[in-house]
């Protein structure tokens, strides 16, 4: 039986709720989640003066309402499920090393922000910085799988070491900011300046880009690792195409910077 | 009043090593030779240390404030102090906040600090900053050795008229004393050179060399009659084979005072990084026949830090080396800032010499009233890493266990692994706390006699010497217990010590003229007024014999 939560009283201010983590709460009884302290800005508040809690000792927690003002959920966990029905705030399992997080509806900013491993999967729109580094760190996600249905914000995947992004819809300017390894899908093309500043890593959109003049296009091309993310990422409804469907243009860069990722652009057999 | 009775005591300067003695503390503050009726603390199973002495640390002023601005990553991962009745909020970290950095040092025992780089332009903010640092009693020192007004006087060879205008920017600064970065190197900086060698002349100086500049700066000093003798970071910081550049250096200072600061990164052979190695040994040697100088380790610890200096050359390389952040400060005629954080890894092999080089030169070097505890915060290590240090001198087993993190090729580049010494508690209250103290010339701290600063440290004895040394039971400053049980219980506001050396009122009228051919600021407004200093304790110079 998971842990479910339901939003009695709306946070005016933004509540920070990281004790909202299967880690924090996995051997807690009903009385002592209820008892444990959020944010509420500066005032130090019990959790349960905004949400009626059922269950007790789980791993699994399910929270219902409009969480859009709650913020760090699944803050550092490492272990067990969170499924969300209605909206998320900003710092939505930001720092995580495993476990899953799903959610029913939009989410805001920071998504798996710095995350180590774990999978998030967001069925509404992301706001920006999914699986970046902070400000002023050096790394993003360094693991894990991020998927988001709906569009995504400004600076998805900035200064990501390693880890799988899939935006389904369209995502914002500086898509892979200093990226710095690992794989951002972009299922429906992105806004302005993709890859800008990127050192490693790979960018795969499926719809024409807006190419940075520091982007130089070297071939046209089906590179075998395609079918293998193609393979990975199909479990999660994902439909990569590949093959006699058309081809790859790959571009290297970004040349500003050294070291180069890339950018490949699905170009279908008309 | 107060009365400490049962603690087993070590006074260096008192001659006293681990004597079970009541200690006694008047309405003053200060040490008194008996006390009735008082409060008493049962110190039995505890030692008790005179207050720490930082001789060498970055806590206030412009350059470690745009460390913090420029290292938020750090903020979010750092140890918070909220506010309570005692405490104001604050951050600790790589480069604390003011208030935090007073509670940090309290904390582990530490009642001095010695600010140990402030160019004269942002002397207002330092003080202003040392202001907001609790408990602790403070110090800074002014940058000088690239200073265009004062290197145009020695240049031309007008030493009387140098030292006139030391003395004035001394008190124009409400400093203590005067701290040399880099002797030359930062001012042929500007011309995109750097001084590496002290016989070769500055550029844009003509024939004047860095060897002058160090010389003639200590006899300022002395001269002068600073209770502190010329801070000196040497030519050459942190590069492979830079032991000659300071071995000559100390040659030229011969005759002179001088404190060598963190010498740790002034003792490297080799002559690229692939061969760095450790030549501490050798530098060892020179402080060990020559007892009246007087040097900081400027240890590594491993870890994260933000490295800042006003060697803007060097901070400009290492930011060429390593791709991270960089920060620089323009300061105008004065000398250079620079900001780059940084990783110590034992996996690297520079680092590794580093963090031996640091322990060789606290274990090589024969009298712990020579050589003292810094990391020259923060730039080998956050201050507050301290304890792990005096774990490492007083117990060689545990250097041995840290010598395996450290790369097969470490071999043959350094000592460490043959040096057995163990500081005695005695060593390290002389390195932690008496012998910084006599080296800035404090008379009044790093001792108990009688009449002195009533400031303590008490620990719990404890076979874990990290753990003893971060959490002290009691820590009284001027006679006051400001920390009991690991918690703050006051914050008194410290004072600042600060020199008026004599100098020729004509100077102002001399000065005036150049400061308003290149300065920014008006004249008027550049000299810190002595009543922005909060509890100033004005210290008059006589001349050193």
């Amino acid at each position: 039986m998971p842990i479910t939560f339901y939003l009695k009283r709306d946070p005016t201010v933004p509540l920070e709720a990281e004790v909202l983590s299967p880690d924090v709460m996995a051997g807690l009884s009903n009385a002592e989640i209820r008892a444990l302290t959020v944010y509420h800005g500066k005032r130090q508040l019990p959790l349960g003066e905004f949400f009626d809690v059922e269950g007790q000792r789980s791993p699994d927690l399910v929270l219902h309402g409009a969480l859009h003002k709650v913020r760090w959920i699944g803050r550092s966990m490492s272990q067990g499920s969170i499924t969300v029905h209605g909206s998320v705030g900003m710092h939505l399992g930001a720092y995580m090393s495993g476990g899953r997080i799903e959610v029913h509806g939009n989410a805001s900013d920071w998504i798996g922000a710095e995350m180590r491993n774990g999978f998030i999967h967001i069925r509404g729109n992301a706001g920006g910085q999914v699986g970046a580094a902070y400000r002023g760190s050096l790394r993003g996600m360094k693991n894990g799988t991020i998927i988001v249905e709906g569009s995504a914000g400004l600076e998805v995947g900035m200064r990501m070491r390693r880890g799988t992004i899939v935006i389904r819809g369209p995502a914002k300017d500086f898509t892979g900011l200093q990226m710095k390894g690992g794989t951002i899908i972009l299922m429906s093309g992105a806004e302005i300046r993709t890859g800008a500043w990127m050192n490693r890593g790979t960018i795969i959109s499926l719809k024409p880009l807006q190419m940075m003049p520091t982007f130089a296009h070297a071939t046209d091309m089906n590179p075998i690792f395609v079918h293998l993310l193609a393979n990975y990422v199909r479990q999660f409804g994902v439909h990569m195409p590949a093959g006699a469907e058309g081809t790859y243009r790959y571009y290297s860069g970004d040349l500003s910077v050294s070291d180069k990722g890339e950018i490949l652009v699905w170009q279908p057999t008309l | 009043m107060l009365r400490i009775t049962g603690g087993k005591v070590y006074a260096p300067a008192n001659g006293i090593d681990g004597v079970v003695k009541d200690l006694f503390i008047d309405d003053s503050g200060r040490f008194a030779a008996s006390a009735e009726g008082c409060r008493t603390i049962d110190a039995a199973g505890m030692i008790v240390f005179p207050g720490g002495v930082d001789v060498h640390t970055h806590v206030a002023g412009g350059a470690i404030n745009f460390a913090r601005a420029m290292t938020p990553e750090d903020h979010r991962r750092t140890q918070a102090f909220m506010r309570t009745k005692t405490r104001r909020s604050g951050l600790g970290g790589m480069a604390p906040t003011t208030f935090a950095t007073g509670y940090l040092y309290a904390g582990m025992g530490f009642t001095t600090l010695n600010e140990a780089a402030v160019p004269v332009l942002s002397a207002r903010h330092t003080h202003e900053e040392l202001a907001d640092i609790p408990i602790v009693d403070k110090s800074s020192l002014t940058l000088m050795a690239n200073n265009e007004i004062m290197l145009d006087q020695l240049q031309k060879g007008e030493y009387e008229r140098a030292k006139q205008v030391v003395a004035w920017y001394l008190w124009a600064a409400k400093s203590y004393g005067i701290k040399a970065v880099n002797p030359g190197g930062v001012a042929a900086w500007k011309y995109g050179k750097d001084a590496k060698q002290l016989t070769t002349p500055v550029e844009g100086y003509g024939n004047l060399t860095p060897g002058t500049i160090v010389t003639q700066l200590a006899q300022i000093c002395d001269d002068l009659g600073l209770p502190h003798p010329m801070h000196l970071h040497c030519n050459n910081l942190g590069a492979p084979g830079n032991i000659t550049t300071t071995l000559d250096t100390l040659q030229h200072l011969e005759g002179r005072r001088a404190h060598i600061a963190h010498s740790q990164y002034h003792a490297y052979g080799g002559d690229g990084w692939d061969t760095m190695c450790s030549e501490t040994a050798q530098l060892a040697e020179y402080f060990n026949t020559h007892p009246g100088i007087t040097t900081d380790a400027g240890a590594v610890v491993f870890g994260d830090t933000v490295t800042i200096t006003a060697d803007g050359p060097w901070q400009h390389l290492l930011y060429k080396l390593t791709g991270r952040k960089w920060g620089n400060l323009d300061v105008e005629n004065e000398t250079g800032c620079g900001i780059v954080p940084y990783t110590y890894r034992p996996s690297n092999l520079v680092n590794a010499v580093q963090w031996a080089a640091g322990l060789e030169l606290l274990l090589l070097i024969k009298s712990p009233w020579q050589v003292f505890l810094s990391t020259d915060h923060p730039n080998g290590g956050c201050f507050w890493r301290y304890p792990e240090i005096i774990e490492l001198l007083m117990r060689a087993d545990v250097r041995k266990e840290q010598l395996q993190r450290l790369p097969d090729k470490i071999k043959g580049r350094i000592t460490l692994p043959e040096i057995d010494r163990e500081y005695t508690l005695l060593e390290i209250a002389t390195a932690m706390s008496a012998g910084p103290a006599r080296a800035l010339g404090l008379t009044q701290k790093g001792n108990l006699s009688v009449g002195s600063d009533a400031d303590l440290v008490l620990y719990h004895e404890d076979d874990n010497i990290a753990q003893m040394f971060s959490h002290p039971r009691y820590v009284i400053k001027g006679g006051e217990i400001v920390l009991e049980d690991g918690e703050i219980r006051e914050a008194p506001q410290g004072r600042e010590f600060l020199v008026r050396p004599a100098y020729d009122p004509g100077t102002d009228e001399f000065i005036r003229p150049l400061f308003e051919d290149c300065y920014t600021m008006s004249f008027e407004n550049y000299p810190v007024e002595i009543e922005r200093i909060e509890h100033p304790v004005v210290r008059d110079c006589h001349k050193v014999q």
